[in-house]
Formats: C-alpha cells, structure tokens, sequence
C-alpha cells in the first residue's frame, strides 16, 4: 500500500514524469509541481469552474481529478493553449469586449468556452453560450461581456469555415 | 480543503477491482468519475483508506441494446450517454435528462454508474432509472446480481449495494411502441442540483411518476400513477402529487414550496402530454 504514484502524462506538449502522492488534486500537482499557477482553486468541490484544464481534448475539474487519474493523460492549461495561439483570438475579444476584470475566473472560462468553439457547426445561441459557461462562476462582469466576446469569436471563426451566419 | 491522505489502486478488470477492494478492505471505495466523489472528499466527509480506480475497466464502458433492453455500462461518462444514438432512439428521457446533469466539464468526467451508485436525492439519473423501471447488475465477492430500481434506492446516498459489490451496469427496457416521457426540473443555476424535478413515463394505461430533489431518495408518486391511470385530468392529478410522500426542505427551498413545485411540475408535463389545460382552474 502506497501513498505515492508515478505519473507519466503530455502536458502541453510535453512528457512529464513525476510521483505524486496519490491524493493530490490535478490542479494542485498543475499549479504547485509543476508552476502552472493559470487554473486557480476557487472552490474545490466543483462549483465554480476556475480550477478549468483540458485532459485528452475535453474541459475538466481540475480540483475533482487527482493527479493520478491522468497518468498516461494529455493535459492541456490556459498556458498552453494560449502558447500555441489556439486561443489568440479569443483572448483578444476578452480583452477589448471588457469580458474580464480582476481575472480569477478567466482561465477557467477560455478553457471552457475553447471547447464550445472547437465543436464547430453553426454558431452558437446566447443562450447554448451562457448554458455552456454555466458552471464557471464570474463574480465581476455579469457575464454579458463573456458572452459578447464568445459570440463574436463564434462568428467570425464560422464565417472563416464558410459556415452561414 | 483537501482530501484526508489514501492509497490509490488502478483496476484494469471487475476480478481486479473485487480483488483489491478485497485486499484494501472495507474503508476503500470505488473512483469512479470522483466528480462527486472528490468533492466529499475535499471535504473531507469521508476519510477512505484507499481509492480503487474502475474508470479504465472496458467491459464496465459502452452503451449496447440487446432485444428490448438497454444495457449502460456503469463507467460510460454522461457525455457519451448525451451523444449515444441507442440512448437518442431508444431511451429519450434520459437523452433530454443529460443535459440537466451539472455543467459540461462535470458530465465529460461523470459517470451513468457513479451517478445511480451515489443516489443522491437530488440527481437526474437514479431518478430516470426509477421511472424506466431499471434493473442494477452488481458484482460482488459472491458473484453477480440484479436488483430491480425499486428495491435499489434506499435512502439518502444509500442503495442495495453490499460493501465491496460494485455497480457493474444498469438494464433497461426500451419504453412500449408509443409511450411517452415527461421531463422537467427546477434549480436555481442550468445544471446544479434540482429545488424539485420530475421524470414521467406514461405507457399504455400505465404511468410512472418519479420525483427527485424532494425527499432522502428518488420517490414514485404511487397516488398520482394511480390517479393518471384512472383517467384524471391533470388539475386533478397535480393535486395529488406529494400524497403520502415523505418531502424534505433544503436550504434551496422549504418543504412546501417543494411540494408546490412538485404539482406545479406533475401539471404542466401532463397538460403538455395530454394536450389537456384547464383554463378555469
Ligand atoms: S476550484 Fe474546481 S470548480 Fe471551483
Ligand atoms: S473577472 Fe473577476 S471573477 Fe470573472
């Protein structure tokens, strides 16, 4: 019986080993291991959403995922996604429509909403905008910015893919 | 907070997981999705000695129709219940419950099995489970068995399970030719847990109504089936809908309030059903 547990995973492209013990959170082993500070604790038990990473493409918890369940994992951060520029556009419309103040939420947000756009197709409602960001709590824009922001991005990348409006 | 310090084990079969758990004892617990699970945990409510990981069995994964039943296989995540044709086709109150099931980044984690092995009183899925009429398939020590969703919920958080048994799937029968689903919920926030919620299933002369959110476990309204099958108009129906059921409030919502939500909820699925308003009421 171990309380500790070798991890191999891709985080941001990367090969990362490391041992752990096993009850360290994802998002502890992210910000504190590995210096990754982008995801934040807000909560810990899965209600506010800034704790927001990417393992194997799909948004996730990181404060509802232990460090161990993503062995052999690709984890993706608000670092990565945004050092590759996959997420360039949208940072750019957060920060001119406002959609951000003091930031705490942020990364959790762009991570989510990264998922939403990624899926393509016709773009998105409002509405289908604010149920996708419905587990990511904003104490300070009252989302409307948000969603201006994401909407924008939403028509423009469709509008790029020769999608209608 | 965070967890309280545990062993973790990986199960890559059933007979591994038995066995661990086995090994590791009564104060192990099965990891499924931890979407639940960790957030106890943070907590710390519970305090395991070691958590046995069965999100990675194959043959606990897959969504598969055999004749007139649906098997899920406890480990497939909600959001590959929300996408599965057969579920689309075959079981749609589940298919228009999913996206009631927390928030995206939750259901990509979240199992079927988790969720229905919890039972919290408040969740989609032990409820459509409870109105589909479904069966459990457990694992055990001593080989597996069925338990019928009636027999399944016992009270808060608590089910048929023994220690060590593990919910390996969950069997049900694909709704008659014709049969019609009512789904509908109410909470403060798209997709946290429900102040009150209903699953509706109307079959032949038959109903199942099937409420969450108000008591320590899913709970059918036996006066309300009886009274839909009587051929009562809905006003009626919805009057009856908390008849003989235990209701509890929450910080959500105080005990009558659930119980108005409750007929408030049972009266506009039927009248949506039925096609039936009673504009004097
Ligand atoms: S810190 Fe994970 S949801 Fe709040
Ligand atoms: S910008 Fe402050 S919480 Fe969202």
């Amino acid at each position: 019986m171990s309380g500790l547990i070798t991890i191999t995973l891709r985080l941001n492209g990367e090969d990362v080993t490391a041992t752990v013990p096993a009850r360290e959170s994802l998002v502890d082993f992210l910000r504190e291991r590995m210096g990754l500070t982008g995801a934040h604790v807000g909560c810990a038990h899965g209600v506010c959403g800034a704790c927001t990473v990417r393992v194997d493409g799909q948004s996730v918890r990181g404060c509802l995922t232990l460090a161990a369940q993503v062995d052999g994992a690709e984890v993706e951060t608000v670092e990565g996604l945004s050092d590759t520029g996959a997420i360039a556009d949208l940072q750019e419309a957060f920060h001119r429509h406002n959609a951000l103040q003091c930031g705490y939420c942020t990364p959790g947000m762009l991570v989510t909403v990264a998922e939403l756009l990624d899926q393509g197709g016709p773009v998105p409602t409002r509405a289908a905008i604010r149920e996708h960001i419905s587990g990511n709590y904003c104490r300070c824009t009252g989302y409307q910015a948000v969603v201006d922001a994401v909407h924008e991005v939403a028509t423009t990348r469709a509008a790029q893919r020769g999608e209608p409006a | 907070m965070k967890t309280s310090a545990f062993a973790y084990y990986r199960a890559h079969s059933v007979d591994e997981a038995l066995r661990l758990h086995a090994v590791a004892g009564e104060n192990a617990r099965w990891l499924a999705g931890g979407q639940s699970l960790m957030a106890a945990l943070n907590f710390r409510l519970d305090e395991p000695s070691a958590l046995i990981d069965v999100s990675r069995i194959d043959a606990l994964r897959g969504v598969t129709l055999a004749g007139p039943t649906v098997r899920i296989g406890a480990m497939t995540r909600h959001v590959e219940v929300a996408s599965d044709p057969i579920i689309a086709a075959h079981l749609p109150l589940i298919h228009q419950a999913m996206p009631h099931v927390a928030h995206p980044a939750i259901r990509n984690r979240g199992t079927f099995g988790g969720s229905v092995a919890l039972a919290d009183p408040a969740a989609e899925m032990p409820a459509c489970v409870l109105a589909l009429g479904g069966t459990m398939e457990l694992v055990g020590p001593n080989g597996v068995r069925r338990v019928a969703a009636d027999d399944f919920f016992l009270g808060s958080y608590e089910t048929a399970l023994q220690p060590g048994e593990l919910l390996a799937a969950v069997h049900l029968p694909v709704p008659a030719q014709g049969a019609r689903h009512g789904f509908a919920e109410l909470a403060r926030r798209n997709g946290d847990y429900a102040m009150a919620g209903l699953c509706l299933m109307l079959a032949g002369g038959s109903a199942r109504v099937v409420f969450f959110g108000l008591s320590d476990r899913p709970v059918r309204a036996r006066a309300a089936e009886a009274a839909i099958e009587a051929g009562a108009a809905p006003r009626d129906v919805a009057a009856l809908a908390t008849e003989g059921l235990a209701v509890f409030g929450d910080l959500n919502a105080a005990e009558p309030t659930k119980r108005h939500y409750a007929a408030v909820l049972l009266r506009r699925e039927l009248e949506r059903l039925t096609g039936h308003k009673d504009h004097a009421a």
